[in-house]
């Protein structure tokens, strides 16, 4: 326990997180599929998003079956696919440009392709390639404390799990217990996807979910504008942003400045997160 | 004949995790687990429940048409020259197919837990068609997820769920197909749980659907071991044969022979056009071990471990995993797997509706595809028992354009 309370505070993704408080801020943490629209613009737009703030990248392992996944993602998933993407193209990516980008990342991902290749596999491919943390969207931690966490814990990798504003105290505190580096609050009991407004009950159960959670809580799904962010930020750790930029790269896959417009659209995100 | 090792009464349940082995479990998103945590402690709570119970049952006897006839196939018997070939006929259940069982006792159920509002998945039709059924008759809004390609093949099951005043959605995501609309219903669900109840079709998904939509299809084995008994003088065949898509009609026949060592049990896939990639739905054959809909089962899927294309003549076969129970009771040596391809389930289907006048579903066609040459090599002395899973009126087209096709009735069946 001491020896992963120590490797905790060490990590890479618990550093950020641990800046961004001593500023007085929230993190800021873009999700991107990786692959969309292509594997060879996927590094371009990685750049975009630290430049624009990015504090942590979630990088979005697309999957044929993505059952959490609002039209905008799934779409963004699809061209992926057909662009060629998938867990080992993903890995390459990282392994090629992490250290150049300097934040952390997050692997986002369904748990099949994790699986193909073998958790152990998976977990040594993945530390090699300098991933962070991963979270697996459908494996809670019911089954992944038993299936992925071991593997991942002994290569040094964060495991991150999502609370739901359904989930009971018994299942906060089990994800909590189970995550490392921060856990993942989800806004909405919906799939992800942008919404005009935010739940008028969402601080509240923030506050909650703080209460029982020792590590920095991060809140995504359903936030797409600098308002919304500015209004999550009072009360969560991370800002997580998702729908907006996949939106955002579907709708100017073709034009040659598209890293310039997603840089352009993180900076605003990220405004009301600076001083 | 081969002889089985019965697997014990508690082998035979999963565990608490809903895992049978190291299958099944409960792989889903957290914003999934309030509903599937409520959905199965209401499931251990109404399936004592004798009020339940018995409601149930009232139904199934009045509504549904049970017990299903079980029928010596005599010139089918005959044709084939082998062992006697019993046929169990789900075909003659209302809306044609076992599905009813499944989709009224969820139904039932969601009415008992107040929920007001019932969605599913179809692929064919057939399992949108029962849960619209069942809505109607208890009075729930019904909202079923179809992909586009399957509503454009299946256009009058379309309407006909329509006509039960159900809403049929169109899911235009992926391949458009069975494995699209279950996702596009789990989506639904994560929205919506508060009122409304997911009717899954088969023994797939997390816990605690496979083990309650078998439990609601154990009644074709249960019904079929006393008829046996009267009609063949043995409880027990020799071999019992159902198709198997998610498989559950197979688990609810399997499921009362699983302690009867000296029953052989086969279950039949999709050969589709053959084994190459994307050309069938055999995951026995074809598949390895990945997790898709919350468990940990035989998919259909490439090295990277995406989930790749199915084909069956068959809508309901036509499925890229497969039960989790079926691949333990595999992995146990208790089911034996093969396939039929499209080719041989069409025959299956001219020749059953030629030497009985029973047209069978294609899926169900399969089955006897199986048993046309199986019975051949048996003494006639032995007694295989076919789960007739539906009846093939809503294939009908489907076959006569596979005809015109391939150039001959039956594809020179005869």
């Amino acid at each position: 326990m001491s020896a992963r309370r120590k490797r905790r505070s060490n990590s890479a993704i618990t550093a950020a997180f641990s800046r961004c408080a001593k500023r007085k801020r929230s993190a800021f943490i873009p999700f991107l599929v990786a692959g969309d629209p292509s594997l060879e613009a996927t590094p371009d737009l990685l750049r975009a998003l630290v430049a624009g703030g990015a504090d942590v990248i979630e990088l979005g392992v697309a999957f044929s079956d993505p059952i959490a996944d609002g039209p905008t993602i799934q779409r963004g998933s699809h061209r992926a696919l057909a662009a060629g993407s998938s867990l080992s193209a993903v890995l390459g990516i990282v392994e090629r440009h992490r250290e150049e980008l300097g934040v952390p990342i997050v692997l986002f991902t369904y748990y099949n392709p994790v699986h193909a290749r073998g958790v152990d596999a998976f977990a040594a491919q993945a530390a090699d390639s300098g991933v962070d943390g991963v979270l697996c969207v459908d494996l809670p931690p019911d089954e992944g404390l038993r299936e992925l966490q071991p593997a991942l814990e002994q290569r040094g990798v964060d495991s991150i799990y999502l609370i739901a504003a359904t989930s009971t105290r018994e299942r906060i505190d089990r994800a909590a217990a189970a995550s490392n580096g921060f856990v993942y609050y989800t806004a909405r009991s919906d799939v992800t996807g942008e919404r005009e407004d935010l739940i008028p009950t969402l601080a509240r159960e923030v506050k909650r979910v703080r209460r029982r959670v020792r590590l920095p809580v991060a809140v995504g799904f359903g936030i797409s504008t600098p308002r919304q962010v500015e209004e999550v930020a009072k009360v969560a750790h991370g800002v997580v942003v998702g729908s907006a930029l996949v939106r955002l790269v579907e709708e100017n896959a073709a034009q040659p400045d598209l890293a310039a417009r997603l840089e352009r659209r993180v900076g605003e995100l990220t405004e009301p997160l600076r001083d | 004949m081969k002889v089985r090792t019965p697997l014990s009464a508690a082998a035979m349940e999963p565990d608490e995790g809903g895992r049978y082995g190291v299958y099944g479990g409960r792989y889903a998103p957290e914003t999934l687990m309030a509903p599937l945590e409520e959905l199965s402690r209401a499931w251990d709570r109404l399936r004592r429940k004798r009020t339940f119970q018995r409601r149930l049952n009232h139904l199934l006897e009045h509504y549904v048409g049970r017990p299903t006839p079980l029928y010596f196939a005599e010139r089918l018997t005959e044709h084939l020259g082998g062992a006697r070939v019993y046929l169990k006929r789900e075909d003659l259940l209302h809306t044609g197919a076992h599905k009813i069982n499944n989709a009224l006792g969820q139904v039932l159920l969601a009415k008992e837990m107040g929920k007001t509002r019932i969605i599913a998945e179809t692929g064919a039709g057939q399992h949108g068609v029962a849960t619209a059924t069942a809505a109607a008759l208890l009075g729930l809004d019904c909202v079923v997820y179809m992909g586009e390609e399957d509503m454009r093949r299946q256009r009058l099951n379309v309407y006909r769920m329509q006509l039960l005043g159900a809403e049929v959605a169109p899911v235009d995501a992926g391949s458009q197909t069975l494995k699209d609309a279950i996702n596009e219903a789990f989506r639904d669900w994560v929205a919506s749980f508060a009122d409304t109840h997911y009717v899954l079709g088969t023994v797939t998904g997390p816990e605690p659907y496979p083990r309650m939509v078998r439990q609601f299809h154990r009644v074709i084995g249960a019904e079929a071991r006393r008829q046996l008994r009267r009609l063949a003088g043995t409880p027990d065949p020799d071999v019992a044969v159902a198709c198997v898509g998610g498989g559950s009609n197979a688990m609810g026949l399997f499921s009362a022979f699983l302690d009867r060592p000296d029953v052989l049990l086969v279950g039949v896939e999709a050969g589709g056009r053959g084994p190459g990639p994307g050309d069938h739905a055999a995951r026995f054959s074809g598949g390895t071990l990945g997790v898709l809909h919350g468990a940990r089962t035989l998919v259909l899927q490439d090295e990277e471990g995406q989930v790749v294309g199915t084909h069956s003549v068959s809508a309901g076969l036509d499925y890229p995993a497969v039960g989790p129970e079926h691949v333990f009771l595999h992995e146990q040596g208790q089911i034996e797997f093969t396939s039929a391809t499209d080719q041989e389930a069409i025959e299956g289907f001219h020749l059953l509706s030629a030497t009985e006048g029973i047209l069978p579903a294609l899926e169900s066609a399969h089955a006897i595809a199986e048993v046309t040459r199986r019975a051949p090599e048996m003494e006639p002395d032995r007694v295989i028992l076919v789960n007739l899973s539906g009846r093939g009126d809503k294939d009908v087209e489907s076959v006569l354009e596979y005809d015109g096709a391939s150039g001959a009735p039956g594809g020179g069946a005869e």
